[in-house]
């Protein structure tokens, strides 16, 4: 196991170094560099302006000079300065990623455990009326568009009840602490965890259904049926068991996009993730931000990834590690 | 020597009297939006509009403006002005501290100048003018100009010219100063937390010269990045403030009329920012004057003020503003007459070449205004092709001169030599560069003009060279002058004398108080 986890530990880092190379390209693609959106939000600017903050971000050299520097640091785990923010990048993204992963993995559980549990029932009453209703319920929320569910989340428990907060990670200036504090940031992640929570449900539901309705054709199960063995745990040890494998897959993909792919969420909701981050350096062509969010998902999804592998060999023990 | 002494201490006090009917309470907190959240709170070398409404309450200038744009002691107590109008010499407050405990004296002023040079493209083309800057005691500071600039007295506010810790960024590197994060300055509050994505929070400066002052304990700028939730915020009652443009234009009516809500367009009487459409003047049909002017007369700007900017704002009627010094309504006018449109077309030979529109990347509202310029213009036969752009994108295009027809609002600081001329004199077309005359006009009539009305004195001259010039321009229309934006700040009626001076909210808290 240990020598699987080691290759699959080198295959990363060297997608890491692609993703590093692609991404530096890409990013200066984009037309406007930091110095001009400096310069221009100065109101004013002359040549010898610009020219002076491109020296200072080191954007007046050769392009594979600055791919060189750049991934000279990544090898040193240093991201670089963001000259925007002025701070490190590893700081800058150090400040926002337990936010983003308290969020993320919140709404991946949510998704994951009502996704599986709607999808087991409406595989065991496949074609009843209860099948039909989750399927509806959840294709509500695959359908919607996320800013458009918060919206309307914030509009109801906000503004006409008033139950919960509409923004942010916790009350500012409440200065809670212990058990306190972690209500209060619980009470501002329900909304932003569900919207996003529910959106990736339906998708889990609809796979679960469809493979455990694949796998209860399957001789096994009539062979386990003939033992005797109860519906429950035919369901539970031999139906969903050996469906869960799509369902694995697919979560291990949704993880790791996860942690970048929150951008809306985070917006609507102020949530202080990394999905704002990016953003906001994206407008503001903030290169080397960008490039240490860029690798930060990157490691996040081949972390992921990594995981997801583990877990087949669990869920399905005629998976080799050698394979 | 020095015979015209102005004591602005007086202005001061005059300024403030209303004020006094009602005797300012002192605690409490206020809770207003910032939006977009600062890249960083360093005053003098990040100069975006949120850097500058935070920052404006823990740096200050020499100077503030009142709305009539009269100038107001701060760090300077008073000043004077040779006969020849070439020597400044500025009386700084005694007494003044940094946040950290150390005078503030000349020779902040000096290392300030000296710094923002460097950092701050506006203050550096502002100081153009200063042959030298000499402080011959601790608490006088003495400018001497190559020659008379009559807009002197108005690049001293805090955001043009924030005052610097010397002892703080002397022989560092000011980039990567660990003070840029945490800013030490002389103004009302103190810099204390910033969790990013989240809030910023100032405190009371217990030290500040001003005695009594600040009267709030504390201000917490709660970073929300999407406007319905910064409405939302303010409607469920989490936030008392909505700095101009914080919400979109159409919540604007709305929220207004929500319990204890109070509204006030005023403080931005010395940015008056000005929203126009900068035409490419090298290239195409728009080379032609009358093309230029079809686009004038085509356009329906008291629709886009009626229902685009909810009523706010007023129809433009040249390059200045009607509240910036110098302004004249007296020049030539382009009332909305499509039939006009057409018949100038037509007489320019325009044959229905393409055009490229670039609309502005600032949310809803813009995106409306282009949509609805376009239709004028298709309404008048012309062939309009929106190019949709994020800001960086856009600015590098109309940088590149790559553009027909592009949105723009500008700042114009008080004064046509500060934020208006650098739009149409033909020294400040310069490839690569947004905000100076990328239209390419090139006028040497307007050149001489607007150099003549920069040096001269007295302030009748000024008037004179400077209302010549608006109606020469508004004739040629080197760009399509829309309206004059007015951004109200929303805010709970309990927050007092919040806005104060020609600056607004970007002039820091010092005077506001809760009426608890």
């Amino acid at each position: 196991m240990l020598s699987f986890v080691a290759q699959r530990i080198v295959k990363g880092v060297i997608v890491l170094l692609a993703i590093v190379v692609l991404n530096f390209f890409l990013i200066r693609l984009a037309p406007g560099d930091p110095a001009a959106v400096m310069a221009g939000e100065a109101g004013a600017s002359d040549q010898v302006f610009v020219q002076q903050l491109r020296e200072k971000f080191g954007l007046d050299k050769p392009l594979p000079e600055q791919l060189f520097i750049y991934v000279k640091g990544i090898v040193t785990l240093d991201l670089g300065f963001s000259f925007r923010q002025q701070a490190p990048v590893a700081k800058l993204i150090g400040e926002r990623l337990p936010a983003t992963l308290l969020l993320t993995l919140t709404a991946f559980a949510i998704s994951l455990i009502l996704g599986v549990l709607f999808g087991t029932f409406a595989a065991r009453f496949a074609g009843t009326f209860l099948d039909t209703a989750i399927t509806v319920f959840a294709l509500i929320f695959y359908a919607m568009p996320i800013f458009w569910v918060a919206l309307m989340g914030i509009l109801l428990f906000s503004v006409t009840m008033d139950w919960l907060p509409s923004f942010g990670y916790e009350t500012v200036g409440a200065n809670l602490t212990g058990l306190a504090h972690a209500v209060d940031v619980g009470a501002h992640l329900i909304m932003p965890a569900m919207t996003l929570g529910l959106f990736f449900m339906a998708t889990y539901t609809r796979m679960t259904r469809a493979s455990m309705l694949e796998v209860k054709r399957l001789d096994f199960v009539k062979t386990a049926r003939a033992k005797g063995l109860s519906d429950a745990v035919i369901q539970r040890r031999h139906v969903l068991r050996n469906a869960l494998l799509p369902v694995v897959t697919l979560a291990g993909v949704h993880a790791g996009t996860l942690i970048g792919g929150a951008v809306i969420t985070e917006t609507v909701f102020a949530w202080p993730g990394i999905g704002r981050l990016m953003y906001d350096a994206l407008l503001q062509r903030d290169y080397n931000l960008l490039l240490g969010v860029f690798v930060t998902c990157s490691i996040m999804v081949l972390i992921f990834n990594l995981i997801t592998d583990l877990v087949y060999r669990l869920v399905d023990p005629r998976i080799e590690f050698a394979s | 020597m020095l015979k015209r002494v102005l004591l602005g201490l007086v202005l001061a006090c005059g300024l403030t009297a209303p004020a006094l009917a009602q005797e300012p309470k002192t605690g409490g907190v206020i809770n207003a939006v910032i939006q977009p959240e600062p890249p960083g709170l360093m005053l003098a070398m990040i100069q975006n509009g949120p850097t500058q409404m935070v920052s404006g309450n823990i740096f200050e200038g020499l100077l503030r403006y009142s709305p009539k744009l009269e100038p107001l002691p701060e760090l300077a107590e008073s000043w004077s002005v040779s006969e020849d109008a070439k020597t400044y010499t500025f009386k700084l407050r005694k007494g003044v501290t940094w946040h950290d405990g150390k005078p503030f004296t000349a020779a902040d002023v000096l290392f300030s100048i000296e710094m923002l040079k460097q950092t701050h493209a506006r203050a550096r083309n502002n100081l153009a003018q200063v042959d030298k800057v000499e402080a011959p005691d601790d608490y006088t500071v003495v400018f001497t100009l190559k020659q008379p600039f009559g807009p002197f007295l108005g690049i001293f506010e805090v955001g043009s010219m924030p005052m610097v810790p010397k002892h703080l960024y002397e022989g560092t590197d000011w980039k990567t100063n660990a003070y840029n994060n945490a800013p030490v300055g002389t103004g009302p509050f103190m810099f204390k937390e910033w969790q990013k994505g989240s809030f910023i929070r100032l405190v009371k400066n217990p030290n500040y010269y001003e005695k009594g002052k600040p009267y709030i304990d504390e201000i917490y700028w709660q970073i929300i990045p999407d406007a319905a939730a910064r409405s939302v915020a303010y409607e469920t009652g989490k936030v008392d403030v909505l700095p101009g443009g914080s919400v979109e234009n159409f919540d604007v009516p709305r929220l207004s009329k929500l319990k204890d809500t109070c509204v006030s367009g005023a403080g931005w009487e010395f940015f008056s920012p000005l929203a126009w459409l900068w035409l490419n003047n090298r290239q195409g049909p728009l080379a032609d004057k009358r093309v230029r002017q079809a686009i004038m007369y085509a356009i329906d700007r008291d629709f886009a003020k009626d229902v685009i900017w909810n009523g706010l704002g007023k129809v433009a009627t040249g390059p200045s503003a009607s509240t910036i010094k110098y302004y004249t309504g007296d020049v030539p006018k382009y009332p909305y007459d499509p039939a006009k449109a057409k018949a100038l077309l037509k007489e320019a030979g325009y044959k229905g070449e393409k055009i490229r529109l670039l609309p502005l990347a600032y949310g809803e509202t813009w995106q409306r205004w282009g949509e609805a310029v376009k239709q004028n213009l298709m309404d008048v036969g012309m062939n309009i092709e929106t190019i949709a752009t994020d800001v960086a994108g856009g600015n590098q295009k109309i940088g590149d001169w790559d553009y027909d027809i592009a949105f723009t609002y500008l700042y114009q600081y008080g004064d046509p030599a500060l934020g208006v001329g650098r739009n149409y004199v033909s020294s400040a077309i310069a490839k690569g560069q947004v905000f100076n005359n990328v239209e390419g006009y090139s006028n040497p009539e307007i050149d001489k003009l607007f150099a003549d009305g920069a040096v001269a004195t007295p302030d009748s001259k000024r008037k004179e060279i400077y209302e010549k010039a608006q109606k020469i321009l508004v004739e040629d229309v080197p760009v399509a002058w829309m309206l004059e934006l007015q951004f109200p700040t929303i805010m709970r009626c309990k927050v007092k004398n919040l806005i104060t001076t020609g600056i607004g909210v970007n002039d820091g808290f010092k005077d506001a108080w809760l009426d608890k």
